[in-house]
C-alpha cells in the first residue's frame, strides 16, 4: 500500500507569516452524551489525555482530544495509531451508545506560524482572535468554509475539509502576503 | 448584522456563522392530521412586530440548532435556549417580560 | 486666478515637490496636498462637467462631500473613475483625467443640453420618453447613453490586491477631530479596547484649521499630544485613511482603509475593508457646510467658505484674489479672515441676517473689511470662471444695487452636523430650530442586541455646532461608550458659535428667472426650479421628490443639496422642514470600490473550488469539467482531436462492451448509528430501512415535509445499529443537516448519532462486463457473484488497499464501488488504471454517467425532479412503504392535488425519427391558454442520444403518462417545427437487468 497522501503535498507559503500544509493526522470523530458512563476513562485509555472543558483542546506531544459539540469530540494522534485507537475505544465504551469514526482523511491541516500570525487569521475569521482562551478550540468559519483553529507558543493550527484544502491555502497565501500586516511595527 | 449567543457553546456568533430556521415551536402535523392542522404547521408563518421565537444552527460552529427571541422590530435579542422543548420556556418569557412588561406570549 | 501662495500650509512640505498630469498636461504639486489643492495651484479651476447640462464644473468643497471635481484617476490596469480630487492625496507621478465631456474639457458639445434647459426640466424622461415605445430604443437610448454617464468603467483587469479583515473592540470611536480625538481618549484611558478611525490621512479635523485653542495650547499642539498619549496606550488602535462607511446592526460598522491608494504599486493591498464589530460606537463625524441657493452659484470659483479657509491654511492656495464672503452665520467670517492675513483681498462680505454683531464680524470689521447686512447675491457673474457678484437686498426680489468684481465666492449657508452614521441603522433626528440643522434624537438612538443605545454622536456631529461645550459633549459621549462617570473636560478658549439663521433662497423674494440658475445638486443639475415644480406636480413626499428630480441620486448622494432641497420643498409645501423629514441615509457614507467589497474573493479564491484526491489526474488528463455544487467533476476525458460529444460516446460504448472508471468520490457519505438507528432511517426514507440486513445494501428515496423528492442514494446497513447512507454529490452537507435538525429539534430523544465521512473517502466506479476481471486482477477479496452479489457490500483489500466494495450500479452494467481513504484514493485509482491497461479500462465522467443511467430510466434528482415532484409521480412507488405509519412526507403526500391521477407521471419517450428532443421541450396539448400560448400536458426531463441505442431517448413528466403508453406526443422546437416522440417504458436499455446482475 501507498503512503498516505495529505491534501497538498505539504504545500507552504512565506509571507509575513508563514504557512504550511502538514498531516495527514490522525482524527477520530467521538460522538456521545457527555454523561455517557466510561466516557472519560475510555479516552483516558485511548489516548492518555483527559477530556477538554467546553470550547477547549487538552495538548500533549502529539496528541490531543478537542471538544467539538455538546456530544462531540476530534481526538488527534499519530496517522497509524488511528485503527488500534478506535478498537480500543470502542472496546472501553461497550455498549455504551457511542459513535467513534475515523476523519484522518476528511480533514486538511495548516501551520500558520510566525509573531503576526494571528493577522493571516482576522483576515478570514470572524472570531475575535484577542478573545481567544488559553487552549480554546474555536470553530468558525475562513471566508466561505468552515474550519477550526487553535493557538499555541508558535502560531495556529488550523484544520479544514479535505475538499477544500487548496482553497484556504489560496485563503492564507493571499492574506499572509508580504507587505501586507495588519499592524505593521 | 445581527450576532447570538450560542447556548451550547457559549461563542457569540455573528450571522455569517449561523444558519436561520426560520419560526421556532411549530407542532408536526403528521399522516392523518386534518387539512388545516398540516397547513398550520407548513405554511401558515406568524409576522409579528415584537417579541419573536426563532431556529437558528450554529452552523460554522458546534453546529446545534438552538432557539432565540428577537424582537423583529429593533433586533434586539431577549435570549437564546436550547432547542430541545416544545414551547417557549418560563426562562425566556421572564426574559422578554424584563423589557417588555405587556408582551403577552400569540395563541 | 488660483495661486499657491509664498507662505504658509500647514500640511504641505514645499521641500518635496511631486509632479503630475491633469488631461495631459504637466503640473507640480507639494507632499501633503490633496489633488483638488494642487489644482487649484495650478489655477486649474475648471475640474469637470456637470452630469445633464453638462455645465462647467469647478472644485466646491474640501472633503468627501466634493460633488464636482470627479476624475479618472490612473490608467489601464489601475484606472479609476469617479475619484474626488478634495480626498485624493496627491504623489509623484498621478495621472488624472477630468470626465462626462466631450471632445474637451473647454469645449464640451454637450453643453447645449444647457441651452435646451428649458426643454429638460424635473422628470424630463418620464415625461418624454414614454411614447411613442419603439423611439426609446431606437432614437433616445442611444443619444443618451452616449452623452449621459460619468466616469468611463475600465477595461482592464485591476492591477491591485484588497482585502478585508475582522477586528472587534469595546468602543469604536469615528471620526479624528477633536470630538472625537478627546472621547477616544477618555474611553481608552480607561482601559477600553479602542478604535478610533479618521478618513483624513492627518488628525485634528477643522480645529486647527479655524484657529481654536484648548487648554491654553493652540488645536495643532493639543491634538498632537493627545495623538501620543493614544499611541502609548496598548488597548488602542488608531488608523488614518480609515473612512466608517456603514454602520449595521449589533455594533457592527464597515470601514474603508485606503492603505495604498497614495503609494501604487508598492505592494501592500490598494484597500482594506474592515468588519469592525464593536460594543458602542462614538460617531464623532464633525459637520458639513450647506452652499446658498443664489443664482449662478455653481460658476467655477463659487466654493463652500470652509472649504476656501482649508485651501489657504492647509494648503497655501488661494482659490482667488479677490474673494466675495456670503453667509448667514458667523462661522464664514472665519475664512474672510483667514483670506485677509494671508494677504488676500476681500471686497465685501455679504450676509443675509439683519444683524451680525458676534465675535467674528466684529474681528473682521475690526480688519477693516467691509460687511453688508441684510443684503444677498442677486447673481454671479462669469461662464467658465467668477468675474463678479450683483448684490441685491435679502428681502427683495433681486434689483441690482450694486456690482462688485471679483474672482471667487466664498459661502456659507450653515452647518449640517453629519448624521448618517447615526442614521444608518435607525437612529432618529430632530430638528433644531435655533441652529437650523437635524441633530440626532438622544430619546431614539440605533439600539444594540441588548435593547440599549449602540450609537452615541459626539461633538459637531451631534449637532454642538457651538465651541463652548464642543469638547464636554465629547467627555461626555467617551465616558458613556466607555461606561464610566465623565472626567473633567478640556475647553476651548476661545470659543464662537454660529449663530446660524435659516436663508433656503437669496434673495427671500427670487423670481423664475434667479430659481432656475440656482443649483441644489450640483452633480446631478437640480435646481431650487426643479424642486418648486416637482411639488407643483404633486411630489409632496421627499423620497419621491428625490426620484423625480434625481436631488441627492448622485454619487455624492446629496451630502451638499439634501437639506437644501428639502427645506426649498417645505416652503413649497408650506410645511415646517422636521414635517417633510429627511430621505433614508444608508450606507456607504461615500463609495467603496467593488475591489474592497470583493477582498481576497478574486480569480482562484473567488469560491471555494472542492476537489477530490484524484482531482489533480483530471487535470492532467486534460478532463473537460463541469461545475456539480462547488466541486468540479470530469464531464468527460476527450482525447487529442475528439469533441466532447464523441468522448462521451466513446466512454458509454467502452462501459457498456469493456469496463470504465468514476471518480465518484463527491458521492455524499454520513454515518447512521444509535440504537435507534433503524427508527430514524425509516422515518428519513419513504421505504424501510430497519429491516436492511447487516451487508446489504438498499436503495433508498428522502421527502420533505411537502412530500416532494429531495435526495436518493443507496444506504448499507454496517452493522447492527450503523448505516451508512449515500447521498447524492450536492446533496451531502444538506442531508446531514436535514438529519441533524430532526435528530436535534424533534427526535431529541431518540438515541442517534450522525457523522458525515463524504470527504473520508475516495469512492471509485469500477463499471462494465470486465469489471471484475479488473479487480481480481488487482487482488485480494473475493469479488465473485457469490461471495458479493448485487447490492451487498463487504470490507476488505484490494491490490493491498484496505477497502470497501459495494455491489450496486448506476448504470445497469455489472458494478463495484471501492471506497478507500482519501489519503490512498489516488494511489489506489492509478493501480486501477494500471490493472486495467489490457482489458480496455478508460476513464469516464459525469455525461457518460448520466446518458448511462437515463438509457436504464434510472432518475436523477435535479433532472427528474425539481422541488414539486413526489416518489409517485416516478414512478418509484415500489420504494415507498405502504404500511408504515408516518415518514417524512407522508402527510404532505396526502393532499388532493398530489393525488391527481393527471399528474404528469413519468415515462419514457422515443422519437419518431430518431432524433434528439431539445432539453427543457414541452409536449404541447390541443387549444390555447387564456394567453393565447399552446396548452401543455408535460415536459422532458432528460434527454440524450443514446450511443448504444443509436437513437435519441429521454425521460419526461406526461399527464397520465404511464396509462397512454403508444401515444405520440409533439414537442415544439425553439425557432420553430417539431419533434414527436412515442411514450415508452423509460428503461430502455437490458430492462430485466441482467447485465448488473452476474
Ligand atoms: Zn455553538
Amino acid at each position: 500500500m501507498s503512503e498516505p497522501a495529505s491534501a497538498l503535498g505539504h504545500a507552504t507559503f512565506d509571507g509575513f507569516a508563514s504557512i504550511r500544509e502538514i498531516g495527514p493526522l490522525g482524527m477520530i470523530t467521538l460522538r456521545a452524551r457527555p454523561d455517557t458512563p466510561g466516557l472519560a476513562q475510555a479516552v483516558h485509555r485511548a489516548l492518555g489525555l483527559e477530556m477538554p472543558a467546553v470550547r477547549r483542546i487538552v495538548r500533549q506531544g502529539d496528541r490531543a482530544v478537542g471538544w467539538m459539540a455538546p456530544d462531540e469530540w476530534l481526538l488527534i494522534l499519530p496517522y497509524a495509531q488511528v485503527g488500534d485507537t478506535l478498537d480500543r475505544l470502542r472496546e472501553a465504551l461497550g455498549a455504551a451508545h457511542h459513535l467513534a469514526v475515523d476523519v484522518s482523511d476528511a480533514r486538511a491541516v495548516f501551520r500558520i506560524e510566525g509573531p503576526k500570525a494571528a493577522e493571516v487569521l482576522m483576515k478570514l475569521t470572524p472570531a475575535d482572535l484577542s478573545a481567544l482562551a488559553p487552549g480554546e478550540l474555536r470553530r468558525s468559519r475562513a471566508a466561505q468554509v468552515a474550519c477550526a483553529f487553535w493557538a499555541d507558543e508558535a502560531g495556529f493550527t488550523l484544520v479544514s475539509f479535505r475538499s477544500v484544502a487548496g482553497y484556504v491555502m489560496g485563503l492564507l497565501g493571499h492574506s499572509a502576503q508580504a507587505g501586507s500586516a495588519l499592524f505593521p511595527s | 448584522m445581527l450576532t447570538l449567543e450560542c447556548p451550547y457553546c457559549g461563542v457569540w456568533a455573528e450571522e455569517t456563522e449561523l444558519t436561520p430556521g426560520y419560526e421556532a415551536h411549530l407542532k408536526r402535523s403528521g399522516p392523518g392530521s386534518p387539512d388545516d392542522a398540516f397547513e398550520s404547521y407548513m405554511f401558515a408563518r406568524k409576522n409579528p412586530k415584537g417579541a419573536h421565537f426563532e431556529r437558528w444552527r450554529h452552523a460554522y460552529g458546534c453546529g446545534k440548532w438552538f432557539l432565540a427571541a428577537r424582537c423583529t422590530a429593533t433586533l434586539e435579542v431577549f435570549g437564546t435556549y436550547p432547542a430541545q422543548v416544545s414551547g417557549p420556556t418560563p426562562g425566556i418569557i421572564a426574559k422578554i417580560r424584563a423589557r417588555r412588561p405587556d408582551w403577552e406570549p400569540s395563541e | 486666478m488660483s495661486t499657491r501662495l509664498a507662505k504658509g500650509g500647514r500640511l504641505i512640505d514645499r521641500s518635496t515637490a511631486q509632479g503630475f498630469t491633469f488631461n495631459g498636461r504637466h503640473m507640480k504639486g507639494f507632499a501633503g496636498d490633496t489633488l483638488a489643492a494642487a489644482l487649484l495651484a495650478n489655477d486649474q479651476m475648471l475640474v469637470g462637467r456637470s452630469f445633464k447640462y453638462h455645465r462647467p464644473r469647478g472644485v466646491v468643497a474640501s472633503g468627501p462631500e466634493e460633488p464636482n471635481a470627479l476624475v479618472n484617476l490612473g490608467t489601464a490596469a489601475r484606472l479609476e473613475p469617479n475619484q474626488r480630487a478634495t480626498v485624493t492625496e496627491l504623489f509623484d507621478g498621478l495621472e488624472a483625467a477630468s470626465q462626462n465631456h466631450w471632445p474637451s474639457l473647454d469645449f464640451d458639445v454637450g453643453v447645449l443640453n444647457n441651452y435646451a434647459a428649458r426643454m429638460l426640466p424635473a422628470g424630463f424622461y418620464y415625461k418624454t420618453f414614454i411614447h411613442p415605445r419603439p423611439f426609446w430604443k431606437h432614437m433616445f437610448e442611444p443619444v443618451i447613453r452616449q452623452s449621459a454617464g460619468l466616469g468611463r468603467a475600465p477595461k482592464d483587469r485591476d492591477a491591485d490586491r484588497y482585502e478585508q479583515a475582522y477586528a472587534h473592540c469595546d468602543v469604536l470611536v469615528i471620526g479624528g477631530g477633536i470630538a472625537g480625538l478627546q472621547a477616544a481618549l477618555v474611553a481608552g484611558r480607561a482601559g477600553r479596547r479602542l478604535w478610533l478611525i479618521e478618513q483624513a490621512s492627518h488628525w485634528g479635523g477643522r480645529a486647527p484649521v479655524d484657529g481654536l485653542s484648548i487648554n491654553g495650547q493652540p488645536a495643532d499642539a493639543w491634538v498632537a499630544a493627545t495623538v501620543a498619549e493614544l499611541s502609548s496606550l496598548p488597548n488602542v488602535t488608531l488608523r488614518l485613511r480609515c473612512t466608517g462607511a456603514g454602520v449595521y446592526d449589533h455594533g457592527y460598522v464597515l470601514a474603508d482603509e485606503r492603505v495604498a491608494d497614495h503609494t501604487p504599486g508598492d505592494g501592500r493591498p490598494k484597500h482594506r475593508l474592515w468588519r469592525l464589530r464593536a460594543g458602542r460606537i462614538v460617531t464623532a463625524t464633525g459637520a458639513i457646510e450647506r452652499p446658498l441657493s443664489f443664482a449662478g452659484n455653481d460658476i467655477p470659483g463659487v466654493m463652500l467658505a470652509g472649504a476656501v479657509r482649508d485651501f489657504v491654511v492647509n494648503f497655501a492656495v488661494s482659490p482667488g484674489d479677490r474673494t466675495v464672503v456670503v453667509t448667514n452665520n458667523d462661522d464664514a467670517y472665519r475664512t474672510a479672515i483667514a483670506l485677509k492675513q494671508a494677504g488676500l483681498d476681500v471686497p465685501v462680505i455679504v450676509d443675509a441676517r439683519a444683524r451680525a454683531d458676534g465675535v467674528l464680524p466684529q474681528a473682521a470689521r475690526a480688519m477693516g473689511i467691509r460687511v453688508e447686512t441684510g443684503r444677498a447675491i442677486a447673481k454671479v457673474k462669469g461662464g467658465k470662471r467668477v468675474t463678479g457678484v450683483a448684490l441685491c437686498l435679502q428681502a427683495g426680489e433681486g434689483a441690482v444695487q450694486e456690482e462688485v468684481a471679483c474672482d471667487a465666492v466664498a459661502m456659507s449657508g450653515g452647518w449640517s452636523p453629519v448624521v448618517h452614521l447615526w442614521s444608518h441603522c435607525g437612529g432618529k433626528l430632530t430638528w433644531d430650530d435655533a441652529q437650523v440643522c437635524f441633530r440626532p434624537d438622544p430619546a431614539q438612538p440605533p439600539i444594540t442586541h441588548d435593547g440599549s443605545a449602540m450609537v452615541i454622536a459626539a461633538g459637531a456631529a451631534n449637532g454642538v455646532l457651538d465651541e463652548a461645550g464642543l469638547l464636554a459633549d465629547a467627555t461626555a459621549a467617551g465616558a458613556a461608550a466607555a461606561g464610566i462617570a465623565a472626567p473633567e473636560a478640556p475647553g476651548v478658549d476661545n470659543p464662537t458659535a454660529p449663530a446660524t439663521e435659516p436663508v433656503w433662497i437669496m434673495p427671500q423674494g427670487a423670481p423664475v428667472a434667479l430659481r432656475s440658475k440656482m443649483w441644489l445638486d450640483y452633480q446631478n443639475d437640480v435646481k431650487v426650479s426643479d424642486v418648486q415644480l416637482a411639488a407643483r406636480e404633486g411630489y409632496e413626499s421627499v423620497e419621491h421628490t428625490k426620484r423625480y428630480t434625481t436631488l441627492g441620486m448622485a454619487t455624492d448622494q446629496g451630502k451638499l443639496s439634501n437639506i437644501n432641497g428639502l427645506a426649498v420643498l417645505s416652503q413649497a409645501l408650506n410645511e415646517a422642514i422636521p414635517q417633510v423629514g429627511t430621505t433614508t441615509f444608508r450606507p456607504p457614507y461615500t463609495p467603496v470600490t467593488l475591489g474592497a467589497l470583493a477582498g481576497e474573493a478574486r480569480g482562484e479564491i473567488f469560491q471555494p473550488l472542492r476537489r477530490t484526491p484524484i482531482h489533480g489526474w483530471h487535470e492532467d488528463q486534460g478532463a473537460y469539467f463541469e461545475p456539480v455544487g462547488l466541486w468540479r467533476r470530469p464531464y468527460c476525458f476527450p482525447r487529442a482531436g475528439e469533441s466532447h460529444e464523441k468522448a462521451v460516446h466513446r466512454e458509454i460504448l467502452n462501459v457498456r462492451q469493456n469496463v470504465g472508471l468514476l471518480d465518484a468520490s463527491t458521492l455524499g457519505k454520513i454515518i447512521v448509528r444509535g440504537p435507534d438507528a433503524g427508527r430514524f432511517l425509516d422515518m428519513l426514507y419513504t421505504g424501510v430501512m430497519s429491516s436492511l440486513p447487516v451487508g446489504k445494501c438498499r436503495y433508498g428515496l428522502m421527502c420533505n415535509e411537502n412530500g416532494f423528492l429531495i435526495d436518493d442514494g443507496v444506504v448499507a446497513r454496517i452493522d447492527d445499529q450503523t448505516f451508512l447512507c449515500h447521498t447524492t454529490t450536492g446533496g451531502a452537507d444538506r442531508i446531514h443537516a436535514h438529519m441533524e435538525d430532526w435528530l436535534q429539534c424533534e427526535w431529541w430523544d431518540w438515541q442517534v448519532f450522525t457523522a458525515n465521512v463524504t470527504e473520508q473517502y475516495a469512492q471509485v466506479a469500477v463499471v462494465g462486463p470486465k469489471a471484475r476481471a479488473l479487480l481480481e486482477k488487482l487482488g485480494g477479496m473475493d469479488v465473485s457473484k457469490e461471495a458479493l452479489p448485487f447490492m451487498t457490500f463487504a470490507d476488505g483489500t484490494l491490490g493491498g488497499f484496505p477497502v470497501r466494495a459495494y455491489r450496486i450500479s448506476f448504470s445497469g452494467e455489472l458494478s463495484y464501488e471501492i471506497a478507500v481513504p482519501a489519503s490512498h484514493g489516488l494511489a489506489f485509482w492509478q493501480a486501477c488504471l494500471a490493472a486495467g491497461a489490457d482489458l480496455g479500462l478508460m476513464p469516464y465522467g459525469t455525461e457518460a454517467l448520466h446518458v448511462l443511467r437515463a438509457e436504464k430510466g434510472f432518475i436523477m434528482i435535479g433532472d427528474e425532479t425539481d422541488g414539486t415532484v413526489i416518489p409517485q409521480d416516478l414512478g418509484l412507488g415500489w420504494a415507498i412503504s405502504k404500511k408504515k405509519a408516518d415518514y417524512l412526507g407522508k402527510r404532505g403526500q396526502e393532499r388532493s392535488f398530489l393525488t391527481d391521477p393527471d399528474r404528469w407521471r413519468l415515462v419514457g419517450l422515443e422519437t419518431l425519427d430518431g432524433s434528439v428532443i431539445p432539453d427543457g421541450a414541452y409536449a404541447v396539448d390541443a387549444g390555447v391558454n387564456p394567453n393565447g400560448q399552446r396548452n401543455v400536458q408535460g415536459r422532458v426531463t432528460s434527454t440524450y442520444f443514446s450511443p448504444t441505442l443509436g437513437r435519441g431517448i429521454a425521460m419526461g413528466l406526461i399527464r397520465r403518462g404511464p396509462e397512454r403508453m403508444g401515444e405520440t406526443v409533439e414537442f415544439p422546437k425553439v425557432g420553430g417545427g417539431s419533434v414527436m416522440a412515442r411514450i415508452v417504458d423509460p428503461v430502455f436499455h437490458d430492462k430485466d437487468g441482467e447485465k448488473q446482475n452476474v
